[in-house]
This record gives C-alpha cells, structure tokens and sequence, in this order.
C-alpha cells in the first residue's frame, strides 16, 4: 500500500538529516513494494488497485489529511498540541465557501486560509497567552468551530441571493472549482489548445505486470490535478526548508524542543509560538478551502469528516517530519480512494498484498532474532491469508477505519522509535524555568 | 457537618469567592459573546433570552432537560474519572455507542425475569465501555501511545464496527416502514420504567445517574483508590515514591471511566428507545469533556454544567422560531468551556500570587512559618 506513499517524489528528497531515510534505499523500497503491488493486481485482477484513477483519487483525498499534518507539524514543532485542527478545518470550509461563491475559488481559498489562521490564533491566544492545557483548547476549539459554522450557514446560507442559489442551513451556494492541468504528451494535458497524447494512459490500458502499474501510478500523478494541489504539494518542500534551513525555523524548532534554552538564547518564545499556531490553523484552513473548491463544489455540514484527526495521526506516522508525514497522508488517501472507488473486490485483492507483506516481515524479524515480534506478524499473515480465501470482499465499513487502524498499529509496534519535539504539549510561562 | 466546615476552613474566605465566582465570570462572559452573536442576527438578545427561559421552564421541556441531563452527567463523569488522574479520555463518545449497541443486542436476544434482564443488559454496557477504554489504557503502559490520540482512533473504529455490525445482514434489523435499522427490540420485561412528573416520563434510571455522581464522590474522596488516583494525576513521580503502582493506576483508571462511558446510552435504551437504531443519540462523549470542565471534575459541579447544558440544548429549540439558527447553543457551550478554562488558570495564577504575598509579608515580619501549611499552590 505505501508504494503511492514511497514514490510521492517531492518529499523525500527533503528529508535527510538523522533518522531520514537515504533516497536510494527509499527508492528501491518503492520499487519492491510496486513489483509487490504489481503482482497481486495480476493474479487477482483487481486492476484498480493501480490504476490513475485510483492513484488520482488517493491523491485528491490525500492532500486535506496532508495540509492538516502540515498544520499540526508547525504547531508541535514549537511545542504547542493542536487537536484543533478538525475545527480550525471547519472554519476553512466555511469561510472560503463563503467567499468562494462570491469571488470565485481563488477568493475562497484566500478567505479558508484567513478562517483557519483566525482558530489558530484563538488556539494561540488560549494556550501560548492564558497557558490553558493544549488539549482542553483544542477540545474547545472543535467544539466552537462546527457550532459557529452551523450557526452562520443558517443564518448566511439560508436566505437572500444565497438561498437562490441553492444554498441551505447545511450547505453553501456551490462555488466554482479550480482549475485542473495535465502534463502534455503523456498524460494528454492541452498544449495551446491541442489536445496532446495520452501515452501514460495506454500504457496503463494494456495491463502488464508492472509496467501499466507505473504508467498508472504516475498517470493518477500527473492528469487532472488541480491547481490547488500542485499548491499543496509544495508547501510539504516549502515547510521543510523554511523549518529545517531558516533563521526563523530554526527558533520555531528550539520553542518546541526547548523553550527555557531559546529564551535564555533571547527567542521571543511567545512571538513563536503565535506564529507558529497561527501558521498551522492556516494549514487547517487551507486544507477545508481545498474541501470546497477542489474535493466538492460546496460546504457541507460535516464535510471535513474528522479529516482533521486523521491529519495529526499522519503527523505522527511521519515521526513528525514533513517527508514522513506526506508519506502517512497518502496512505491513508489511498485508503480513502479504495473505499470510495471500487470498494470490496480491490480492498479484498490489498488484503493479500497484507499478507505478503508481513509474512515478509515475520522472515526478517525472526532472522533477526526478534521471534515473538516475527511470531506475531507471522500468525497475522495467516489470518489475512485465510481471510482473504474464505472471502469475495471486504465490507465498506471496515475499510472505513484502516487510516485509524493503522495508526493505532504503527504506534503501538513503532512508537519507540518515534520521537516528538521534547518540550511538545508542555505549557510554557515566560522566566518561570523550574 | 463537620465536613463542611472542615472545606471552609481550608478554604477560607477569598478561595470560596474563586471557586464559585471563576464558572459565574466565565458564564457572564460567554452570555454576553452569544448575545453579541444574537445581536448580529438582527434579534433583540434579551427577548430571546427571555423566551429561551420561558419555554425552557415549562413542565414538558423540564422533564426534557432532566432526561437529556442524565446520560450528559454520566459521561461528563466518565471523562472526570480520566481527569482526575491527568488522563484524557476523548473516547467516551466510542466507547458508550459500542457498549449501548452490544447491549441492546444482548437485551434483545435474551428475555429474564424483571430486575435480571436490566441488571444483565447495564452489566454488560458496563464491561463492553471498560474492555474499550481500556485498550487505550494498555497501549498507554505497554507502548507508551498517548491515549489522546489512542481514543481518538478507537472512536474512529467503534464507529465502523457499529455501522458493520448495525446491519440486516449481522446484528439488526430493518424496521419496516422506514428506512431505519435497529437492533431487536427490549422486551416490556427488561425495560425500566420511568418515573411520571407533569406530564411527562423521566428516565427511572436517573436514579443510577445519581448513585454514580456519589460514588464516584466517595471513591475519589474517601478511599485508598481515590487517593492513588488523584496523588497520580497530580504527580506521577510523587505517586510513584509513595508506592503507586502507576501503570496499574493507568490502566485501571481508564477501564473505570470506560465503565461509566458504558452507562452513558443506558437511561435512553432502557427507558425510551429499547433499540439501538442509527439515530441512537450520538456525540455525548464530546459534550461530557465540556460539561466535566466546566464543572471542575466535580460530581456535583458536574451536575449542574449537565443541567446547564440541557437547558441550553432544550430550550434553543424555541429559537428556531425567531429565525435564528439553534446551533448558537454550541457556540455559547464552546465559549464556555474555553472562558471557563481560561478563567480557571487565571484564578489559579492570582492565588498563587495571594499566597506568595501573603508568605512573603509574613517572612518580613518575621514569624517562623514552619509547620504551617505550605504556600506553593496547587503545583
């Protein structure tokens, strides 16, 4: 599953320094996985499990877990727990949906940016100025987000010009999407209004072993990709570099990790702090203005779909990394797109790719000499082997929570070799050092 | 009483005026956001306000409120019991859905005589909340998972569980002339009949609510237990000196406060809905961590912010008629939490500052403060 997650080409390469992976070796990890992948979409034919379509949607799904994990990503990098973030994404959807039907995306977009930073900026104000638990303001804050969304689309979207144009008290008025490119010649993007080949797209069509799976990987990349996405995707290099080789990362960094050093150091730690908050409910509300302009033409009550959640759990995944965390928010896109897509038979086909997966690992953990740990992912392997023969589909329900599932596992079988900023979710009171 | 009096004396004049004052400000000034918010709709916001409080207080909405207020007071103790301890318990919300729907399959399925088929069916919710809460709790100990994130995901797949198993084909079935899906219906046998009061029925299970509230009093207050717990969600290193067990303590706290997240469906399965259905009343779990903070983790500060909550749930439904969205119920409950926390850590701070002064104006005129009570606050 992680081959989408493994090929996102951007990241990785801005994500050396310790515990970053050397790029051949990532490269060549990706390359396995695809073969992997490759052949279970043979033997099974379940083509979609590979296929542009696929990819793209996982992609589009991707991109608001990902904003979101970019959002928590500045927040605990300067030590401050943003569990806001579900609310500060709803803000986005709602602001730039206003703004959205009125002006037109871009506008939308803009606005959703402003949305979020302004719950980034209460979250700021609560925890960084008033030192209340990161948590309880966070809780808080998801609460006031979605109560003053509902409020607002009953009271804005409900009447006048907006009703007219089908908005409701659950929903706006549709916005315009954005626009959406694709690379010429291969992926059969326009040139100056001709209409290029699409020679990805009948590699894809010829379903050979691994070959189509590429074509279809970096087909489902590279056509109709949203404006707003090619955005997105930057901002995982952008937050890199602006956190790992700036002046101003740097001081971030040092909040989080070490508030009382910076301080002596005189980081104004509090100005960081607010930046950095601020900056993340951006994030979040970025990733809701995404939602109505790209994902759906509109606002939704309960669009965002606890997106947010899932955003911090990709962060975590990716060991609090831009690089980790992009690979964690196209998992779990992919997940999504599985579900949505074609739903049982590809999901039911993923369930033997699993398997091999583990079987693979129990070899290496017990060559290792780790036998309970190969013990258990051995016995694992089984289950999902016996599964997967006793059965024609996995029910949509359960597909449902693998984002969540997998979370919950990767913490539990790798949360020792995670490592979050030191002073993370510690409440910080200028020259009160103990 | 001589309990009483021995809190006042430890309190002392000042410190009582903070404790009841602090939720009194942050009420005000939550009021006075939602009647800008009001205002900004173009309503009078003090005729709303009247008319929330007139239709609130007529005798069908009471039994209303009451009703609504029981199942918010047991998950707002739910979430109290994690408090207490510093553990954040989000899964509530998870954990009562998945004990309600596992019950009411079981209290479906099998029919007993009076007082056992109830008992079976809470006993039950009881154990499904706890094995769910605290799963978060071992991966707390063994793998050092935060439970913050831990419930959050469990939420998560209780939510997919219930929607696998809430179907035709497995747990329930389809009521026919409607589109919903249920689990069997309780038989008239392990219901629990409610109690009648002007007109209306209140869940006889209030009664349980209650029983909770005091003992979740008694242990915390009176007992070896409660002293653990509460020594731990204050220190953990100073627990563990005088000999806490803290990973036990984690563990066992969490799978506590699951048991009473299990009872959190029970009043409204037992006393009105005998099914659990896809509109089985969701999110309490959310409104239980708002309630539990504004009412300081206290069972009886609890009570109230639950009562506070259901009026303001109940009684908003007459601004629907004004023209004005009733979901400014949740923006005024938001506000509350975060004005009652702010002021909470505020109050907090300026005690301190009492203390340190009047440590400090005592240290000048040169009285021996040893063996007096020690002045550092609640750190």
């Amino acid at each position: 599953m992680s081959t989408t997650a493994l090929a996102e080409p951007v990241p990785l390469r801005a994500a050396p320094g310790p515990g970053g992976f050397r790029l051949s070796r990532v490269l060549l990890f990706a390359a396995a996985l695809l073969a992997l992948l490759s052949l279970v979409r043979v033997i099974t034919g379940a083509d979609d499990i590979t296929s542009s379509g696929t990819v793209g949607a996982a992609l589009r799904l991707a991109v608001p877990i990902g904003l979101a994990a970019l959002g928590g990503l500045w927040a605990e990098r300067s030590g401050v727990v943003n569990i806001g973030l579900e609310g500060m994404m709803i803000l986005g959807t709602w602001t730039g949906a206003w703004a959205g039907y009125q002006w037109g995306p871009w506008a939308g977009v803009v606005v959703g940016i402003i949305g979020g930073a302004l719950g980034g900026l209460l979250h700021a104000a609560a925890t960084v100025t008033f030192g209340v638990d990161h948590i309880v303001s966070g809780v808080a804050i998801n609460i006031l987000g979605l109560g003053l969304t509902q409020f607002l689309a009953g009271l804005l979207f409900d009447t006048g010009e907006a009703k007219a144009l089908g908005g409701g008290p659950r929903q706006s008025p549709p916005v315009d999407a954005i626009k959406t490119v694709s690379l010429p010649v291969l992926s059969g993007g326009d040139i100056f209004g001709w209409r290029s080949p699409d020679a990805l797209g009948w590699l894809e069509r010829r379903h050979w072993l691994l070959v189509s799976d590429l074509a279809g990987l970096l087909r489902g990349l590279t056509a109709g990709i949203s404006l707003l996405t090619l955005v997105a995707v930057a901002l995982v290099p952008i937050t890199f570099f602006v956190l790992w080789r700036t002046r101003f990362g740097l001081r971030v960094r040092s909040c989080g990790e070490s508030p009382y050093a910076a301080e002596s150091l005189g980081v104004s730690v509090y100005r960081m702090k607010y930046a950095a908050v601020v900056i993340s409910g951006a994030c979040a509300g970025l990733a809701g203005a995404f939602l109505v302009t790209v994902a759906s033409p509109l606002y939704q009550d309960g669009q965002t779909g606890g997106r947010g959640y899932i955003g911090l759990a990709a962060m975590i995944f990716g060991n609090w990394r831009p690089g980790g965390l992009a690979g964690g928010a196209m998992l779990f896109g992919y997940a999504d797109a599985m579900n949505l897509r074609s739903g049982g038979e590809s999901v039911h086909a993923l369930l033997l790719f699993v398997a091999v997966l583990l079987a693979i690992i129990a070899v290496w953990q017990w060559q290792r000499g780790r036998r309970s740990a190969g013990a258990i992912a051995f016995v694992a392997a089984a289950l999902l082997l016996i599964w997967y023969w006793q059965s024609d589909t996995v029910p949509g329900e359960l597909v449902s929570f693998t984002p969540h599932l997998t979370t919950l596992l990767v913490l539990s079988l790798a949360s020792q070799r995670l490592r979050m900023p030191a002073a993370d979710g510690l409440i910080y009171r200028r020259g009160e050092e103990r | 009483m001589p309990a009483w009096v021995a809190i006042l004396r430890g309190l002392g004049p000042r410190q009582i005026t903070l404790r009841v004052g602090a939720p009194i400000i942050a009420l005000v000034i939550a009021l006075v956001i939602t009647m800008i918010l009001l205002r900004a709709a173009g309503v009078d916001p003090f005729n709303a306000m009247t008319s929330m409080i007139d239709y609130g207080t007529t005798s069908s909405s009471v039994v209303e409120i009451l009703n609504r207020a029981t199942g918010y007071y047991l998950s707002a103790i739910a979430v109290a019991i994690g408090f207490r301890m510093a553990l954040f318990n989000i899964g509530v919300d998870g954990q009562y859905r998945m004990a309600a729907m596992l019950a009411a399959v079981l209290g479906g399925a099998v029919a007993l005589p009076a007082p056992l088929g109830q008992i079976l069916v809470i006993v039950a919710a009881m154990l499904v909340g706890g094995a769910w809460a605290a799963i978060a709790g071992l991966l707390k100990v063994t793998r050092g998972v935060s439970e913050v994130i831990s419930t959050i995901m469990l939420n998560a797949i209780a939510t997919g569980l219930i929607a696998y198993l809430l179907n035709p084909a497995r747990l329930a079935e389809v009521r026919p002339g409607s589109n919903n899906v249920a689990t069997p219906p309780i038989p008239e046998s392990g219901q629990v009949p409610g109690f009648e009061l002007a007109g209306g029925t209140v869940f006889g299970l209030i009664v349980l609510a209650v029983a909770v509230g005091i003992a979740f009093h008694v242990v915390i207050n009176r007992t070896r237990f409660g002293y653990d717990l509460r020594i731990s969600g204050l220190s953990l290193t100073a627990a563990r000196a005088s000999g806490v067990d803290s990973r036990r303590m984690i563990v066992t706290t969490m799978a506590l406060s699951g048991v009473v997240a299990g009872l959190v469906g029970m009043p409204e399965l037992l006393g009105a809905s005998y099914q659990y259905s896809l509109n089985f009343p969701a999110g309490l779990g959310f409104t239980g961590i708002a309630i539990a903070l504004l009412g300081r983790n206290n069972p009886f500060g609890i009570g109230l912010a639950a009562l506070l909550f259901s009026f303001l749930d109940q009684s908003s439904d007459v601004l629907q008629l004004n023209d004005v969205p009733k979901e400014i119920v949740l923006v005024m409950q938001g506000t509350v939490v975060l004005t009652v926390v702010i002021v909470y850590e505020l109050v907090r701070r300026f005690e301190i500052r009492l203390q340190q002064r009047a440590v400090a104006a005592e240290l000048a005129a040169g009285h021996v403060i040893a063996g007096e009570k020690p002045a550092g606050g609640p750190e």
